[in-house]
């Protein structure tokens, strides 16, 4: 990243608003300091040296938005990020899905799909998989296009298998994949049972009931009243005593709804919706 | 300068920086009326004991790794999380980051020594402890442009003196100090 770009907090206000009058993405309660990091980022990919091109390109480019969205949200993920997590879903988690007849997941802001099919793995494993439906959203067409297809860069695979183990993972990692040439694709049982579409969590609603939802790194994006609205919408999302699970770093300690939901695992920053 | 105008000391370091911050976190004096804030490059996937590592002399001092959106408290030694940049919401809240690696690191000195000046200007004091690469020093130089102080380890004291020395090099404007100066400095802070 090319730093020297400056932006000034009034800069990106009026950046925010030509976005979501051109374009109809609302980024007004993203976290500013993240924002601000990310937009400038894209001016200096970009080249340009003031906020006047990137505004002028807003307008007038249409090709230049879908870059700009893709560069501008964080697209950077991993399969089995944060193996104890997938650990304590393992062993807390995947066991009690088994008593329902269809299980319905929810991944929240999937990006490229790496966590969505370390999930569908921990389900096969499990034996649950042929009656899981998954859904996976994201607000970013190109990455829900990229998720769909399953590939994966070989280059990634020694970690992802690492990181597989370290899940408590016992199975040979590559009879989850087929590898050719640089790449690796996801075998086709684990991509066919999920369905990718749009959501945004900043202005969607509820679309269906789950019984765990995953949204992994997507709110540290948020200002605390987008956390507080995607939370809600969360908890309404869920059947009584689902799950939702969130980046290991993040916590429900500052949102207003904490009350309605139990920590099952606060290692892992796995909750369980009350009654 | 004046007794209570530092709100933040912020530390980054790398390869070789731990007894340092061992050693600066020992020199507090406790109640400290600011917060302090410690960047490392460390390994990410892996369950670490930084925190009781930093914490294992003072007891009374309190080593947190904040989550997401947490308020940013004085009396405080906060340590930026594996494998996420940590960055200051003008709220003075911590925000995580996991966008891509900066100078290979995440978490990157660069980008919570920015944040930090963007958010704390003159009020924020930035240190800069021994490594093995070049990381720090862009952010070193807005700590220093927004009218806050930067100091950077001596490097013939550190065991690695490649992130001091280009820090040094980059800013004119920065201390180049040895821990045991650097730890006289923050004992004075709020005395």
């Amino acid at each position: 990243m090319d730093s020297q770009t400056q932006l000034t907090a009034e800069e990106l206000n009026e950046i925010i608003q030509l976005i979501y009058t051109q374009h109809g993405y609302d980024f007004s309660d993203y976290a500013r300091s993240s924002l601000l990091r990310r937009v400038a980022r894209c001016m200096a990919i970009a080249e340009f040296k003031t906020s006047y091109e990137l505004k002028y390109n807003l307008i007038n480019d249409k090709s230049f938005f879908a870059w700009f969205l893709e560069t501008l949200t964080v697209n950077v993920t991993e399969m089995f990020r944060d193996p104890i997590f997938y650990k304590e879903l393992r062993e807390k988690v995947i066991p009690t899905l088994a008593s329902y007849p269809i299980i319905k997941v929810w991944h929240a802001g999937c990006a490229t799909g790496e966590e969505v099919y370390s999930m569908a793995i921990l389900l096969q494993e499990a034996g649950l998989l042929s009656r899981t439906k998954m859904y996976a959203t994201d607000l970013n067409p190109v990455n829900l296009e990229r998720a769909r297809q399953g590939i994966i860069p070989l280059k990634l695979i020694k970690e992802y298998t690492t990181n597989y183990i370290k899940s408590g993972g016992t199975n040979d990692f590559s009879a989850y994949y087929t590898a050719q040439y640089d790449n690796a694709i996801i075998h086709k049982q684990y991509r066919e049972g999920v369905v990718f579409a749009r959501h945004n969590l900043a202005v969607d609603q509820v679309f269906n009931e789950f019984q765990l939802i995953c949204c992994r790194n997507v709110m540290i994006y948020f200002n605390q009243e987008l956390q507080n609205r995607a939370v809600h919408l969360f908890h309404d999302s869920l059947s009584p005593l689902g799950y939702l699970a969130i980046g290991i770093k993040e916590s429900l300690l500052f949102t207003d709804i904490k009350e309605q939901f139990e920590a099952i695992s606060p290692l892992a920053r796995i909750y369980r919706r009350k009654k | 300068m004046t007794k209570n105008s530092v709100d933040i000391v912020v530390i980054g370091g790398s390869a070789g920086s731990i007894p340092v911050i061992c050693e600066l976190i020992e020199a507090l004096s406790s109640p400290f009326d600011f917060a302090v804030v410690v960047v490392i490059h460390r390994s990410k996937n892996v369950i670490s004991e930084m925190e009781q590592i930093l914490a294992v002399k003072r007891k009374e001092i309190m080593v947190k790794e904040p989550d997401d959106k947490e308020p940013i408290q004085k009396n405080c030694v906060y340590l930026a999380p594996q494998n996420y940049h940590l960055l200051i919401e003008e709220t003075h809240s911590f925000c995580l980051d996991y966008s891509e690696p900066v100078s290979y690191s995440r978490p990157s000195i660069d980008v919570t020594f920015e944040s930090i000046a963007e958010i704390y200007t003159e009020k924020a004091v930035a240190i800069l402890l021994s490594g093995a690469n070049g990381d720090g020093s862009h952010g070193m130089a807005e700590i220093i442009a927004r009218g806050g102080i930067g100091i950077v380890q001596e490097p013939s004291t550190a065991e690695y003196p490649v992130m001091p020395q280009l820090s040094l090099d980059a800013n004119a404007a920065a201390k180049a100090w040895t821990p045991a100066q650097i730890s006289a400095y923050i004992h004075t802070l709020n005395v």
